[in-house]
Parts: structure tokens; sequence; C-alpha cells
């Protein structure tokens, strides 16, 4: 046998690590039942690898080899500390053991223990929050510290509620497993939410730091592949179109020192065109799909600004079009208040500050920062000015966010007098 | 796995599902071998709340009838895992006016020592 040089073979462990853990990790949780002895069994796994692979070279599949020895190191111990006798001293138990492995060549199979391990995650009977950090640390191998930066959450509150998630998948016995078919519609939703959730954690300018942000957006979009890859629902297509026609502007959303820049002030050139090509075509796909949910018509209307190639090119009445049927499948104030927005840019502020002030008449969004900016510049459109100061203040009023104060200041100071 | 399935109902609600219905979620929890044993109750205003303190018994009224939910009754399900057990208890007619907390039961932690002594005569 060739003697590798061992430099080389551990930094293929490193890359297998850094690629394939998680994979591993989520069938371990499946082949051992439980977190804790899938973490631990993780370790041992690779730690077998650094001591064999130098010396014999690598497996013909490392990663079955590291799932079949994280398997046997962890039923070994656990025999171990139920006073059996050591297995190595009954080769027909440790045969047997080896015979129960399943086949692990196909890839196919540890993309779906990710997929059960998101599920798990995810499960409704978790609270919120929980699902949120346990997807990030369990699925996407995120450090409990790294998860309390992008949460602006205290680490020990991050690690309490995993803990607390982990106890309660163990004693009340959560299923590791794709749910059922009549399940999977509302299973899939709540998935869907925890991922969307991260990504915009990730994407929205308010917390954090910059790459901390962009990492949190990069899990969420490859949490979303896989999700594509394994169920082809339409909304599994949308969520997945729609954060990438986001990432695609994220470079051109604010100048480098952080001011906001609005879509129509965005240098289009900068937007990246292969999200919105791979984007625009799940959009596609997901709208002949006939069964429309939120996430596809909300990644359609972001594909209609993806697409054209300047501000004024839009096709405002498609996006008004869209809001419409947004609005009918999930009514919400905030749905409504963007739509007014599309009915400006399709019919005048006039129309846009009708629609709006009925809206604001209800009461919903008074406390709504956005509403009031854009009351502010519907105003500032028709050239009432005095009206238009009066909501910038308001606005002003109910944001703490630094880069949407300073962007409400600049348009505040340039109102004439 | 065992867990059990506690229904809870306002005062206003308390009627709301017919002993009938309840009868026949019984019988299929039967027919399909998930039930072990169910029972509804009498209100809260009925209960007596008995509690050791320094080895004297002290027994109460109560507890007080509140206006929010209170335990009406209990299914005892045996379920392969939590997906199975909250799928039976959507099907619990009370689910329709209050709700069902579905939790699961534990054995009782002792050595096989300390469970023979305790079942010798």
């Amino acid at each position: 046998m060739p003697s590798p040089d061992i430099a080389r073979v551990s930094a293929q462990i490193d890359q297998i690590y850094r690629n394939d853990s998680r994979r591993i990790f989520a069938t371990l949780i499946r082949l051992l039942g439980d977190f804790e002895r899938a973490e631990e069994a993780l370790h041992d796994a690779f730690r077998a690898a650094m001591e064999k692979w130098p010396s014999e070279g690598l497996p013909q599949n490392p990663v079955a080899w590291l799932v079949s020895a994280g398997r046997f190191k962890s039923i070994d111990k656990q025999r171990r500390e139920q006073r059996f006798e050591h297995l190595e001293d009954r080769p027909d138990v440790a045969e047997a053991l080896a015979d129960q492995a399943p086949a692990l060549d196909e890839k196919e199979e540890l993309e779906d223990d990710r997929l059960r391990l998101v599920f798990t995650c995810c499960h409704p009977a978790l609270a919120p929050d929980a699902q949120v950090a346990l997807t990030l640390r369990e699925v996407c191998g995120l450090a409990t510290e790294e998860i309390a930066a992008a949460f602006l959450t205290p680490a020990p509150t991050i690690a309490q509620r995993i803990v607390r998630a982990k106890a309660k998948i163990r004693d009340a016995n959560i299923p590791y497993q794709v749910p059922s078919r009549d399940e999977l519609p509302e299973r899939l939703e709540s998935v869907l939410r925890v991922v969307y959730l991260v990504f915009n954690e990730g994407y929205s300018a308010s917390s954090g730091d910059s790459a901390m942000r962009a990492d949190l957006s990069g899990e969420a979009i490859r949490l979303g592949r896989l999700i594509v890859e394994l169920i082809a629902e339409p909304e599994s297509q949308g969520l997945l179109a729609l954060m990438l026609l986001h990432e695609s502007r994220r470079e051109s959303r604010a100048t480098p020192d952080g001011e906001l820049i609005l879509l129509d002030e965005q240098d289009r050139s900068r937007w990246n065109r292969a999200l919105i090509t791979e984007g625009a075509a799940l959009v596609r796909t997901a709208i002949e799909s006939q069964r429309l949910g939120p996430y596809t018509i909300q990644a359609a209307i972001a594909a209609v600004h993806a697409e054209s190639p300047t501000a004024a090119d839009t096709d405002w009445a498609e996006i008004v079009g869209l809001y419409d049927l947004l609005l009918r499948i999930t009514p919400s104030p905030i749905v409504a208040l963007n739509r007014t927005v599309a009915l400006t840019m399709r019919d005048g502020p006039e129309a846009g500050l009708a629609a709006l002030d009925a809206l604001l008449g209800e009461g919903e969004l008074d406390g709504y920062q956005l509403a009031h900016a854009a009351r502010a510049d519907f105003c500032r459109r028709l050239g009432r000015h005095a009206e238009a100061r009066e909501a910038y203040q308001r606005a002003l009023r109910l944001t703490s966010q630094i880069p949407a104060r300073r962007f409400l200041e600049k348009r505040l100071a340039a109102l004439p007098e | 796995m065992k867990y059990l399935c506690l229904v809870y109902l306002s005062p206003q609600e308390w009627s709301s599902a017919p002993d009938e219905a309840c009868m026949a979620c019984g019988n299929e929890l039967r027919a399909s071998g998930h039930f072990i044993t169910g029972q509804p109750l009498h209100p809260v205003d009925t209960a007596t709340t008995v509690r050791v303190r320094n080895g004297r018994v002290s027994v109460t009224d109560g507890p007080f009838a509140e206006t929010k939910e209170q335990l009406a009754g209990f299914y005892l399900i045996d379920a392969r895992d939590l997906n199975e057990a909250i799928q039976l208890a959507s099907k619990i007619p009370p689910a329709q006016f209050g709700s069902i907390e579905v939790r699961p039961t534990r054995e009782l932690q002792v050595s096989p020592q300390h469970a023979a002594a305790a079942a010798a005569p």
C-alpha cells in the first residue's frame, strides 16, 4: 500500500469535515436515535479517520466509512456503559451490528437524513425561537456563539433554548422523519418559515456585522436548495427563488458606509445575473404548478423587478396584479401597504395616497414606520410638503434603526421649505 | 410510547362535545389499538386539593374556578411517536372547542432491586 503524505490526508479529512460532517451527523442521529450520541460519534469517527487514514489511505467511500465508524464506536460505548463484555471479545455481535449497517453508498440517503433532521428541528411542537436556533446549530452546524451574535441574543439564552428543545425531542419522542403526504403541506410551511426567517435575519440591514449576516443568508439558501431538491413543492421553489432574487441585490442595497439605496436608485449592473436567472426560472416552474402560494407570488414580484432593465421599465401593472393575488391568499396590512406603493407607480401618487389613507384609517398600521414613510413619499411627489414633513417626522419617531433614520432625515432635509 | 391527552375546556364550552361523540372517539381509538384508558371529569368546582406539608394533610376546596380552560377529561393513549399522538389527539371531539394538551408519560426511575423489594409481600 502506498504511504500517502500525512499532510495531504489531513487536508482531505478537513475538507470532508467541512463538506460532509453535517450530513454524516444527520445520518448518525437516525441510526443512534439521539443528538448527543450522534455528536459524540461524529467526533469519534473523525478521530478514528485521523488515526487510520494516513497509514491506510482513504477508503473508497470516506463518508460511508465515517458513518459506520461513528455508529460502531457509539454502540460499542453503549455496550460498555451497560457493563456488557467488550465488543471485540464478541466477534459474532460485532459482525451482526456491521450487517445491520444500511447501505450508505447512495448520496440520496444521506440527503434524506438531512431533510429528516430539518423537519425534526422545525417541528411545530417546538417553540419558534427554538426551531430557528436548533436548525442553525444542528443542520447548519453553526456554533451557539455564532447564532447568538446573529440574533443579538446572549449565548446562554440560545444554549438553553437548544438544550430544552433537544430534551423535548427526546422525552416527547418527536420522530426523526419526513412527514407523510397528508401532513406535508403544514409541516413544510413551518420549515419554510424557519428558512425564510434565517434568510431575513441575514439580509436585513438592521443588526449584527455584515459578514455574519451574509453567512446566515448563505445557510438559508443552502437549506432552500436542499428542500427543493428533495421536495419539489411549488412553495419550496418559490421560497428559494425569493431568496435568490433578494440575494442578487445584496451588494447594491447600500452605499459602502451603510446608507440605504432604494430599488429604483440601485445600480442594476451590480445585480447578480446568475442568481436572477436561476431565481426567475424557479418562479416560472412554481407558477406552472397552478398552486400559487405566498412565497411564489412574492418571488414573482421580485422577478419582475429583477428582470426589468431600468426602474422606469418596471411593469407596475403586473406588480399590482400580483399584490392583489397575494392579498387574496394572505390578507395582511403590510401586503396592502406594499400594494399602495405599486399602485402609486402605476396610477400616480394621488391613487396611491387615497388607498394608503384608507388603509391607515383602519388603524393597524399606525405604529408602522414604513407606512408613514410611504405616506411622506406620496405627499412629497404631490407637492404637499407640509404633510410630507409631518409624515417623515412621524416615521422617524417610530424607528431606531440607524440606516433607516439616516435615509428619512436626508429626505426630510431635502423637502423645500 | 404512552401519551396522556389532557382535555381542556372553558366553562362555556364544557358540554359542547356530546358524550356520544366522545364515546365514538374512544371506540375508534380502542379499535385501532391506541386506547389505554380515558375518562371525562366533573367541573373544577367539584375538585378537592390535597397537600401534605410537614407530615400534615391539608385539604382545600378547589382549585378556585377561573374563566380559563379547565381540565375536563383525559385519554391515555399508546402512540408510536409525537406525530401519531398529535394526529390522534386532533380527533378528540373537544379539540374543536377547547384544547388537548399532549404529554409524554414517563416510567418511574427505580432500581430493579428497589422495585422487587416494593413488590415483595
